[in-house]
């Protein structure tokens, strides 16, 4: 009963949720801009030297990304490839190049 | 051995000046060897928290700068033997700072005390960036309220890359500490409630300090709320954030509404 009223009451203007929802949305765009530090910088440009030498890539659908985690993070490394990323394509870009 | 304590927010007026003065007092209450160091060059208010505005000979960029030795510059609380002040210039600007310089008075004050708390000026420059440079720890005081968790986050990305110990692979230790939280308006759904913050911001909770009319009491008469009246809620919170830091296991307190005659009758719950 006493539960019941204080979501009646209490429930209705509950802004808080909202807040929560907004600031999650906005810091996991944000830290995707703004979080990326010299090491992922570092790091992109690297797998992107490495992975180019055998596979013709878009340099900007190579994506990296570092999640915080309260005990562990994760290092997300999303890699965009274009279907016809054979030899053939690498040995027409060498002879053009 | 030493720890440096940086105080930090990103955001201002979150109450970093009054915690590091409260933080910095229950560590002194409890015997510790303490300083705590104004890095808010040109808007300096530490002495004043800790009513000390009327003894600031030398200050933090003197001692940098080699006018002063650090001695000189180091003001004793008149309440603590063991507790002490080193001041922010209010003349000079935050560029008189140098990195070299606030790493050879870092060093020089962890042979001298057990704790080091540095007061960060509010944003992300130069003084921020420098107050956080050479800590070992870090209180990110945090009001639950949307623009300072946002802030908090950023900074908290800032610990992480830009200390020294980031760039050396170590870690900074975090600590959130929620302040000018209302019991009240927590139970109504109107703030930020503090599983929310902490899943946000993944870092572990060092306190919750009420707003409290005993906060602005204290710095009116330029005492630290600990010493002020610590039998009052916000003390006792702060008091129990200082042992946590000392590394005491002290069951965290979440603040309770005080309960109106229709609530009780209600059988309404602080959450």
């Amino acid at each position: 009963m006493s539960l019941n009223l204080l979501r009646l009451f209490g429930g209705r203007n509950a802004t808080a949720p909202v807040a929560r929802e907004r600031l999650q949305i906005l810091l996991a765009h944000e830290r995707g801009l703004l979080g990326q530090s010299d090491l992922l910088v570092t790091l992109r440009e690297e797998i992107l030297a490495v992975v180019s030498k055998h596979v013709a890539l878009d340099p900007d659908k190579v994506i990296v990304k570092l999640e915080r985690g309260k005990t562990v993070s994760t290092l997300e490394v999303d890699i965009e490839v274009p279907n016809n990323f054979d030899k053939k394509a690498l040995a027409q870009r060498r002879m053009a190049g | 051995m030493a720890k440096v304590l940086v105080v930090t927010s990103g955001k201002g007026g979150v109450g970093k000046t009054t915690s590091t003065a409260a933080l910095g007092a229950a560590l002194a209450q409890s015997g510790q060897n303490v300083v705590v160091v104004d890095f808010d060059v040109g808007l300096r208010n530490l002495d004043l928290v800790m009513g000390a505005e009327r003894r600031v000979v030398f200050d933090l960029i003197n001692v940098v700068q080699g006018v002063a030795k650090l001695p000189q510059a180091l003001i004793r609380d008149k309440r603590l033997e063991n507790l002490w002040l080193l001041p922010a210039s209010q003349t000079r600007d935050k560029d008189a700072l140098t990195d070299e310089g606030v790493g050879r008075v870092i060093a020089e004050l962890r042979s001298r005390f057990d704790w080091i708390l540095c007061d960060s000026p509010a944003g992300i420059e130069r003084g921020a960036t420098l107050a956080m440079r050479y800590a070992d720890e870090a209180v990110i005081v945090t009001n639950p309220e949307v623009s300072s968790v946002r802030d908090s986050d950023r900074i908290i990305g800032m610990l992480d890359s830009k200390t020294v110990k980031a760039e050396r692979g170590e870690r900074v230790e975090k600590h959130v500490l929620i302040t000018r939280y209302d019991p009240a308006r927590a139970a109504r759904g109107e703030m930020l409630n503090i599983d929310d913050i902490l899943e946000i911001l993944a870092t572990p909770l060092l306190g919750i300090i009420p707003e409290s009319q005993d906060v602005l009491k204290a710095s009116n008469v330029g005492t630290p709320v600990t010493l002020n009246n610590a039998e009052s809620a916000p003390a006792r919170a702060y008091i129990d954030a200082a042992r946590r830091l000392m590394g005491e296991e002290v069951a965290m307190v979440v603040p309770a509404e005080r309960k109106g005659f229709m609530n009780r009758l209600l059988g309404r719950r602080a959450a």
